[in-house]
């Protein structure tokens, strides 16, 4: 239980990211439209649960999700909602249409606004969002705002004496860092940490109504300007492939014989 | 400012494979920069560190004696002093879970853009140009940087290691790090995923992905592994669900394996995952997906539904 003296108040940013279908065309610098779908953000999920688990728990009175996005993402804003977070922030505006948003010091700049504004103890990100992969807002707004934070957290006690946050950092390897990180602080988590729980039907009627909240980046008082970015995507292309597989081709039973005759040869249950 | 800052990275009093690489990718660059490639040794036994990382191409390298292990708030204030010192073009980082805690710290420190996780870095000396993956690894980019200084990590194991004595002068960096301004502490490690069995002792490994879809499709994987006297192993989403305990998992996070046979089921081959596994002997993929970045190191491949091929090979074994 609790020993904070007062209830958190939890921020969890969320994305809504692209995914490609297994074939897919390259047209200019991005993937052809009609080979695209969307989904919440893989490590996003994780952190969600993680916020609502701590309401649960008694340590948390408020999750609020906070996304950078056009109206489209709001049918995955509502996912999070279903899940359990009480309300949804999404920022978007005109001037945001079409950019790739690779810049993290633009994303910061917007995200250190709804931080502010919203003052939450804790900041729960993904690791990494699953289509751009550059894993370094959660910590880049830490470092902005002057938290406290902890990159790739794969475990998160929920009693944070002393106003402090003990987790265990997920190195590479299997080996684990355990640390104490003072609050306020953001923390981006691994997927693993816990299990992302599905919506209920109650909880997608109930996120209908929950308050989802727009604001322009005018709203906030952030410059336009941030819009520009120090990042262009230039190009994209297939990665050229060394491979040199050997395919066996035909119906399942006529690979499996192949692959098998292959397998008894590498002398496997002979 | 055409130098190149590089840093190290270290664990539980040994250098990182990735320290080696940062100095090849650190070097190239500075090549092209026209400067001089720095490396900057933080925390631990600094001294012994700088005379194994003094290989071929590196210039100078600095220590901060500070502490024993990682810290990301010494190594944002030491890197972010150390470059207002030295004035590089460029910073590269590993991308490595540490590095992860403190690059976009010190971008932000410094204001500078980040690039991470790239696999090719180029520049004329102003810009930086980096190829970076997205999707997964389904396709590549090229990012251009604004002209001027930026921060970029970089892919472990894209690089080749430096070889080589080099003949850098060791210089001992004066870091003032403010102990206030320290938020986090370490308390210790733990090694996870021990238990009963050891995947990478294993001949042959049947490994099994997302693509099985639901827990009780595992049973047609484990039929596959009895009937071919291999071991079990799996990609990571399968033992985030709880179907398959910690010690199966190859990969970054979890065990390196190197077996005779390595069968990939329903694995798309992320570069986490391929970490892990790159070194085995024989590799087979079975995926509906032909494009799947594990058809790169794939040496033999099933490009068709697991649940029709997986029952088809176990029975050849019956
Ligand atoms: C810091 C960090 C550390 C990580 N560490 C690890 C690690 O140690 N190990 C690891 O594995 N991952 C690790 N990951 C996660 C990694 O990025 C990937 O998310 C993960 O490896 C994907 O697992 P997968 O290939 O099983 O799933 P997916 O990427 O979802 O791939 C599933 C594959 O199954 C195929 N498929 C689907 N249905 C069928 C079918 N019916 N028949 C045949 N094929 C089918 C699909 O085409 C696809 O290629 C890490 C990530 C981060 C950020």
């Amino acid at each position: 239980m609790a020993t904070h003296e007062t209830m958190m108040k939890i921020l969890v940013t969320v994305k809504e990211v692209a995914t490609v279908e297994d074939e897919f065309d390259i047209d200019g610098t991005a993937i052809a439209d009609q080979y695209l779908g969307a989904d919440l953000n893989e490590w996003d999920d994780y952190a969600i649960e993680e916020a609502v688990q701590l309401q649960e728990d008694g340590v948390a009175d408020e999750v609020v999700t906070v996304t950078i996005g056009p109206e489209d993402c709001e049918q995955t804003i509502r996912q999070a909602l279903a899940k359990g977070a009480d309300r949804a922030i999404r920022v978007w505006d005109d001037s945001l249409e079409g950019v790739d948003l690779l810049d993290v010091g633009a994303k910061t700049d917007i995200l250190r606004a709804v931080v502010e504004e919203e003052d939450p103890d804790l900041v729960l990100s993904g690791v990494q969002s699953g289509d751009d992969s550059f894993g370094a807002t959660g910590v880049s707004l830490a470092a902005d705002l002057g938290l406290q934070w902890g990159a790739v957290v794969n475990d998160l006690e929920h009693d944070f004496e002393d106003g402090t946050a003990s987790v265990r950092r997920e190195l590479e390897g299997g080996v684990e860092e355990l640390t104490n990180i003072e609050l306020p602080a953001v923390l981006t988590i691994q997927t693993g940490i816990n299990e992302p729980r599905y919506a209920s039907l109650r909880g997608i009627r109930q996120a209908q109504r929950k308050e989802l909240d727009v604001q322009s980046l005018a709203d906030l008082g952030v410059d336009e300007g941030v819009v520009e970015g120090d990042l262009t995507l230039t190009g994209m292309f297939e990665p050229e492939t060394e491979s040199d597989v050997t395919v066996f081709e035909g119906g399942a039973d006529n690979t499996a014989g192949q692959l098998a005759d292959l397998l008894r040869e590498k002398g496997v249950a002979p | 400012m055409s130098d190149i800052l590089a840093v190290a990275d270290h664990r539980r009093g040994e250098l990182r494979d990735v320290s080696y690489e940062i100095i090849t990718a650190g070097r190239e660059l500075a090549d092209q920069t026209g400067g001089e490639l720095h490396l900057v040794i933080i925390s631990g036994t600094v001294d012994e560190f700088a005379e194994k990382a003094n290989r071929d191409g590196v210039d100078v390298i600095h220590t901060v004696d500070h502490g024993e292990e990682f810290n990301h708030d010494v190594y944002t204030q030491a890197i972010s002093q150390l470059y207002d010192e030295c004035g590089p073009q460029f910073v590269l980082a590993p991308n490595s879970v540490n590095g992860l805690d403190y690059a976009p710290a010190v971008a932000n420190e410094l204001d500078l853009p980040i690039v991470t996780d790239t696999v090719g870095l180029e520049s004329d000396g102003e810009t930086l140009v980096a190829n970076r993956e997205m999707y997964g690894g389904k396709v590549e980019t090229t990012v251009e940087v604004d002209s001027g200084p930026a921060v970029a990590t970089i892919r472990s194991a894209e690089w080749p290691t430096a070889e080589g004595t080099g003949d850098a002068s060791i210089e001992a960096f004066d870091a003032d790090i403010d102990e206030d301004a320290v938020g986090s502490s370490v308390n210790g490690f733990e090694e996870v995923g021990g238990g009963d069995v050891d995947i990478s002792e294993a001949d042959v490994l049947v490994s099994v992905g997302r693509g099985i879809e639901e827990e009780e499709n595992l049973d047609i994987i484990r039929d596959l592994a009895d009937a071919l006297d291999a071991t079990l192993s799996s990609s990571r989403p399968i033992v985030d669900n709880g179907w398959l305990p910690k010690n199966r998992q190859v990969g970054q996070s979890g065990k390196v394996v190197t077996p005779d046979v390595y069968i990939a089921i329903g694995i798309s081959g992320a570069v986490q995952h391929v970490a892990g596994m790159k070194g085995s002997d024989t590799i087979v993929a079975i995926n509906t997906d032909e494009n799947a970045p594990i058809m790169d190191i794939a040496d033999y491949a099933i490009y068709d539904d697991l649940f029709d091929v997986v029952p088809a090979l176990t029975e050849e074994f019956q």
